[in-house]
């Protein structure tokens, strides 16, 4: 048998059939749906008078709109509160499970897929969301579709696609102390560019991604697409089908001891080839921040925002310097030297019980800084539960932090969480674009631990010489 | 869906790369629960300058792009969030063409879903138009799908390619969920196949959610 690589071991698992010219009839075994990108998907099928073929086959969840302050008073915003009771109506409907803003397994769609035991290895998983990728840290083909889309999975379970190609990104060696898998695939950003993966689906390999924890994995392949790359993948191996184990909705007993022969077998064979292969020294990896409006403006926390002054290439200046305009930075200063009015630590990127963890080392018997407002949302009802079980919505209102209820928050700005324009924010989500947390506010993208010490010292600082809390 | 068969229009300007689907349409526009009516929020924070007045560069500010049909614009459109409200605010301006040397994936296949042609074209071809663009009031160019080709005024023509099934099916304007449901017998064969072969992929979890 041909060597294949785990994408394409996925892939034709999935194939229903194959026209001559490859395009492809793609099963689709998860449909994971959120408010936002569903209205219209449900309206498509009433029209056209279809019903979902398997809705057993997929989870609903508010996440986007949801408010993260007391919601015994409900939804303020009636444009809100219109599309999460639309969603609620439409999978009362159309039989679609749905978990509810009161409902303590809520949370952010891509946070709540794994933790429940939804997302599962070999699957293929699709969502109205380009942050899908997140679940492909199981070894799962997962992308983020449109609404259209949206409306083909409901009344088919099917997709039609042309095979992608494939990339494997390999990061060999160690990583320093303080860096997180946040720094490594911010690092992989700056290095291919925001269109560098387009095309393509992502393998991570090397012993670097092999020692992250299956949080650690999500935070990376959730990135994927800020590098265009539409999916991401890590090979399951004995740490995934742990995390698997024992959640409520994944296989039990024997189905699950038969399931876990087929996930450990989904690996890239020894000589199968990927279309293009991208290497990066685990050593190499500094912690990042970004500096400009779009994940790829990046650079080490010890490095300086660039001048453009000193860019040759016209293009390349003139963006730069329309990027520094809108986050009113000088050029060529030190990132350290950046000061931040707010920090979040929050969104399907960093807010699952390891972040969150992290972050509370660093604060730990610190206090925020006098001229920042900081605040921790939970990725979900779950998350908030355990970390409050193991104190850490004490350390952090200790700190000084706000401890919020789960959902996308401030990762968007749809609900109340919210830039004012001019103020700049430390930033544990994933999108940096201009007006991403508030119209004309500032987003720099750090991992939690970077947001945490920001959080304290009022400005960016290089972790590696900073004393965490509690020392 | 509307067909695309040759579409001539006038051509407006969008002199940035990378634009991402926030700036496209800002998530204040997402609220909605229905498809229209989104070209309120069009590029809506870039219409206005800082100081809130009107920008009158952009191009959606000057009176000679509102019959726009065509979009000029630089590489990596559409990059960042899946929202289809973004070909939907595009579509709902008038846009049922946009032009750039290279698209966002997801973006792209929303296009097609809503018979907007996203036509990818070299660098240098895309800096001659701007070029053009920038010297002519209402500079219109015509595109043929059928032909694949994009023909300037002055009468050079471009060739482009596009995968052979979003072109049919742009080009009848079909429905893409019918025509997958014609292969509904493959679909229910494969489900049996594997049911089978990976049980756990089928269990039914909604009977065990209420915890
Ligand atoms: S947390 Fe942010 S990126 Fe993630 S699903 Fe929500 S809005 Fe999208």
């Amino acid at each position: 048998m041909a060597s294949k690589t785990l994408f394409e071991k996925i892939w034709d698992q999935h194939v229903v059939r194959e026209e001559p010219d490859g395009t492809t009839l793609l099963y689709i075994d998860r449909h994971l749906v959120h408010e936002v990108t569903s209205p219209q998907a449900f309206e498509g099928l009433r029209l056209a008078g279809r019903r979902p073929r398997r809705p057993t086959a997929a989870l609903a969840v508010p996440d986007h709109n949801v408010p993260t302050t007391d919601r015994s008073q409900g939804i303020a915003d009636p444009m809100s509160a219109l599309q999460i009771s639309t969603l609620e109506g439409n999978c009362a409907e159309f039989g679609i499970t749905y978990y509810g803003m009161e409902d303590i397994r809520q949370g952010i769609v891509h946070v709540i897929g794994p933790e429940q035991g939804l997302t599962l290895p070999g699957m293929t998983i699709v969502c109205g969301d380009s942050h899908t990728s997140t679940h492909g840290a199981f070894g799962a083909l997962a992308f983020g579709i449109g609404t259209s889309e949206v409306e083909h999975v409901l009344a088919t379970q099917c997709l039609v696609q042309k095979r992608p190609k494939t990339m494997e990104i390999r990061v060999e060696g160690t990583l320093p102390d303080y860096c997180s898998s946040k720094d490594v695939i911010l690092a992989i950003i700056g290095q291919i560019g925001i269109g560098g993966g387009t095309g393509y689906v992502v393998e991570y390999t090397g012993s670097v991604i092999r020692s992250f924890s299956m949080e650690g994995r999500m935070t990376l392949c959730n990135m994927s697409i800020e590098a265009g790359a539409r999916a991401g993948l890590v090979s399951p191996d004995e740490l995934t089908v742990a995390y698997v184990k024992n959640r409520p909705l994944s296989p039990k007993e024997e189905v699950f001891q038969q399931a876990k022969s087929d996930w450990l077998a989904l690996k890239t064979d020894p000589g199968a080839r990927f279309d293009k292969v991208i290497e990066l020294r685990g050593k190499d990896i500094s912690p990042q921040v970004t500096w400009g409006t779009n994940p790829g403006m990046v650079t080490d926390v010890n490095g300086h925002v660039p001048d453009p002054a000193s860019i040759p290439d016209e293009k390349l200046r003139m963006a730069t310097e329309r990027a520094l305009a809108y986050m009113g930075l000088p050029g060529g200063i030190p990132i350290c030297d950046i000061r931040v009015d707010r920090v979040f630590i929050g969104s399907c990127t960093n807010s699952r019980i390891e972040d969150l963890r992290v972050a509370a080392r660093y604060v730990k018997g610190k206090h925020v800084a006098q001229s920042v407002k900081a605040m921790v949302v939970p990725g979900s009802g779950l998350v908030k539960r355990q970390a409050e079980g193991e104190g850490l919505d004490r350390i952090f209102r200790e700190a000084g932090f706000e401890w919020r209820e789960p959902g996308c928050s401030m990762c968007l700005a749809m609900n109340a969480d919210v830039l004012t324009p001019g103020e700049r924010c430390a930033s544990t989500s994933n999108r940096n674009f201009e007006g991403r947390q508030g119209k004309g506010g500032r987003t720099h993208l750090v991992s939690p631990a970077m947001a945490a010490a920001a959080a304290v010292e009022g400005h960016f600082v290089d972790i590696r010489d900073w004393k965490m809390g509690d020392q | 869906m509307q067909a695309f068969t040759i579409l001539t229009g006038t051509v407006a300007p969008l002199n940035r790369g990378n634009v991402d689907t926030d700036q496209i349409i800002p998530k204040q526009y997402l609220k909605t629960i229905h498809r229209t009516g989104l070209k309120e929020g069009l590029f809506a924070d870039w219409r206005r300058r800082a100081d809130g007045a009107q920008d009158p560069e952009f191009f959606i500010n000057q009176p000679c792009y509102q019959q726009a049909t065509i979009l000029l614009t630089r590489e990596n459109f559409g990059c960042g969030s899946s929202r289809e409200h973004a070909p939907w605010a595009l579509l709902d301006y008038g846009i049922r063409c946009i032009v750039a040397p290279s698209f966002a994936d997801i973006f792209y296949n929303n296009c097609f879903q809503n018979g907007i042609l996203p036509v990818e074209l070299p660098g240098e071809v895309i800096q001659t138009l701007f070029d053009r663009v920038a010297h002519t009031d209402q500079y219109q160019v015509t595109v043929d799908l059928a032909q694949q080709v994009v023909t300037l005024p002055e009468g050079e023509k471009y060739s482009f390619t596009l995968d052979s099934f979003r072109k049919d099916c742009l080009l009848k304007g079909l429905d893409g969920i019918g025509l997958t449901l014609q292969h509904e017998s493959a679909i229910t064969a494969y489900e049996k196949r594997r049911a089978h072969e990976a049980p756990w992929l089928f269990q039914d979890f909604s009977s065990s959610v209420h915890s």
